[in-house]
């Protein structure tokens, strides 16, 4: 998966070339190991023994296993709405946005459509020059949609770049000779493109919805000033507030003594961690379905 | 050199490609009967467009905002015209050079740290034999790309805490005082390197792409005159990846004042305030934060970080062109 390239060796190595492989693979294995030690310390972390914690016996892996910050997550209507909040926009958000991604990549793919030159430049100038985030936001409050779900899905719901991909995916992937034929056959551009290009266009579907859905799960900003009502809050949003506090609620606390107070401090620090995992764990794994596309389009995208 | 001719991924290479449509040399009095033809096509352009037209234009309409005294009973087009008091405010106010300054310094220092690496990392991994190794580094260092913001400054918070984190418990261990890695001394290097770890693996993918275009001959023939690795690198890959890396740079120094936003949004606090404030969180606090939303006043601020932007993108271009013979346009 990836970009690689391999250059066989038809000569010896020198010495000095065996110093640079040792060197050059050491250095990507510590890189490597840098890039996946906070990603493993979170996740053990998270599984932790409550008190292994902030003794500082957690190195890599758990120490003493514990599910008791995940059920906590589990048990808060908090956590949990805002979890299904995620989902909800993801799924939304996925399916809105590449909709309108399709509708608007496989016309403009179309080399016999009068215009397309003006169009594609419709399209594309409000990337160069965006009115950043306050007119935006006067727009969506005359609109009426603060405080609502759509506040989430529909700013932002089509990207540029996924635009580009998609119609270089037609472009390439619908032959001509297709639409000649389908045209002899007297199928109009409606019929073409639900029974012809559509099903040919799957795989370009799938990294839309992907893309899509990653977006939006990780998004928190649009919610942070849109949403007021904390019901619709998306789950990035609820963890930026919860790992704002540095430490429990006092009004919660108010009355217990210090070991209790320290035991309800540590609880909050694995739920913290526990919190970032389930927060990073859909993308994580949709990703790597999603990279391969990505490299490819964005190759095809910068050679059209 | 234009940016149409550099053969691999380019960000801005398809936003500019997308544009290059060849003329069809068809008799005008076609078009009207071509156009009536494509009618459904045009159909499938209708939600899309509305979308772009709402979202997109209409707050580019509303941007002028930034030359009025806007009310929300008056709404855009009826506040009360002021020409450029706003802009005039804002250079003129206490908090101007201070804005300035932090983002010029956290956004420069940013540029300067890691532009470099992705391509060191680009070689390092194009010149690694196994193709498994190569793969799984590659998987590895894309993943924290697609983890969230938020996600990425809840582990910054997390693991450098001086209240317990991992970080300070390894420096306490070995000696050392333990550091607020969010403080105002160490807000800026924190951000930075946090930002190395998400964005390395995955910016290198451009230059690995650009690495793959070269010719594997031209390593060949260096390599049976005796050039060793590191010669060889210095004399055929980086001329060979000397386009990308200008358009990169030219890239990334037009869209330097506007990265980050919100993950510096995400990482201020009261204690780091002094460095962290940069325009975007100026602007945004103007807007949100305060009791009276100065809302004109805002875009006025966002408006004079774009064209600073778009000044910078253009010099440097120029200097690129000057420099290297290579440009964006």
């Amino acid at each position: 998966m990836g970009v690689s390239t391999r250059r066989r060796p038809h000569v010896a190595d020198s010495t000095g070339d065996r110093a640079y492989y040792i060197i050059n693979y050491s250095v990507l294995a510590m890189f490597t190991l840098s890039v996946l030690y906070p990603l493993v310390y979170v996740l053990s972390s998270s599984f932790s023994r409550t008190s292994a914690i902030t003794s500082g016996s957690v190195k890599l892996w758990p120490v003493g296993l514990s599910l008791d910050a995940y059920k906590t997550i589990w048990h808060s209507p908090q956590l949990v709405t805002g979890f299904l909040n995620s989902v909800f926009y993801a799924v939304a958000g996925a399916i809105v946005g590449t909709v309108l991604t399709v509708l608007a990549g496989y016309p403009l793919s179309r080399s016999d459509l009068p215009f397309r030159r003006i169009l594609t430049f419709f399209f594309l100038i409000p990337t160069l020059f965006s009115a950043g985030i306050i007119p935006t936001y006067l727009i969506v409050r005359q609109l009426g949609l603060l405080n609502t779900r759509w506040a989430i899905i529909l700013p932002g719901a089509m990207t540029v770049f996924n635009l580009i991909i998609t119609r270089a995916f037609y472009q390439l992937s619908v032959p001509k000779e297709l639409l000649e034929a389908a045209r002899v056959d007297g199928a109009s551009d409606f019929r073409f493109f639900v029974q012809v290009a559509l099903p040919l266009s799957k795989p370009i579907i799938a990294v839309n919805l992907l893309f899509y859905a990653i977006a939006q799960w990780n998004g928190w900003f649009s919610a942070f000033i849109y949403l007021t009502n904390e019901h619709l809050y998306p789950l990035q949003l609820v963890l930026r507030e919860i790992l704002a506090q540095s430490s429990v609620d006092p009004s919660s606390i108010q009355g217990s003594n210090i070991a209790e107070l320290m035991q309800k401090k540590q609880l909050f620090d694995k739920l913290k961690y526990a919190l970032i995992v389930v927060a990073m764990v859909p993308p994580l794994i949709a990703y790597p379905f999603v990279q391969k596309h990505f490299i490819k389009g964005a190759l095809i995208g910068s050679l059209k | 050199m234009s940016v149409e001719q550099v053969p691999i991924a380019v960000p801005a290479a398809p936003l500019l490609a997308a544009a290059q449509v060849t003329h069809t040399g068809r008799p005008k009095r076609h078009l009207a009967r071509r156009v009536a033809r494509s009618w459904q096509l045009y159909l499938l352009l209708v939600p899309p467009a509305a979308y772009t037209v709402i979202f997109l234009y209409w707050p580019l309409y509303g941007l002028q905002i930034a030359f009025r005294n806007y009310s929300v009973a008056l709404g855009i087009s009826g506040s009360p015209w002021v020409g450029t008091a706003n802009l005039r405010q804002f250079v003129n106010s206490f908090e101007f050079w201070t804005v300035i300054r932090n983002t010029l310094i956290l956004n420069g220092y940013q540029l300067v740290a890691l532009f470099p690496l992705p391509i060191i990392l680009a070689i390092l991994l194009n010149t690694v034999r196994s193709r498994r190794y190569s793969r799984t580094v590659q998987m590895i260092t894309y993943a924290p790309h697609f983890i969230s913001t938020v996600v990425v400054v809840g582990m910054v918070i997390m693991l450098f805490s001086p209240d317990g984190g991992i970080i300070n418990q390894a420096i306490g261990g070995l000696g050392g005082q333990q550091q607020d890695f969010l403080s105002d001394t160490w807000f800026r290097h924190t951000y930075v390197w946090s930002g190395a770890w998400q964005t390395l693996g995955y910016s290198a993918i451009i230059y690995l792409a650009a690495l793959s275009g070269v010719d594997p001959e031209l390593h060949e023939a260096a390599r049976v005159d005796g050039a060793n690795m590191v010669r060889r690198i210095w004399h055929i890959d980086l001329p060979g990846i000397l386009p990308v890396m200008v358009v990169v740079l030219i890239l990334n120094m037009g869209s330097m004042l506007s990265t980050g936003f919100e993950k510096v949004l995400l990482m201020q606090n009261p204690l780091n305030l002094s460095v962290s404030e940069v325009i975007d969180t100026y602007s945004y606090r103007v807007a949100f934060v305060s009791p009276l939303p100065q809302y004109s006043y805002a875009a006025a601020i966002s408006l004079f970080q774009s064209v600073m932007g778009l000044c910078l993108l253009v010099s440097a271009n120029w200097l690129a062109r000057r420099a290297t013979r290579e440009s964006l346009f």
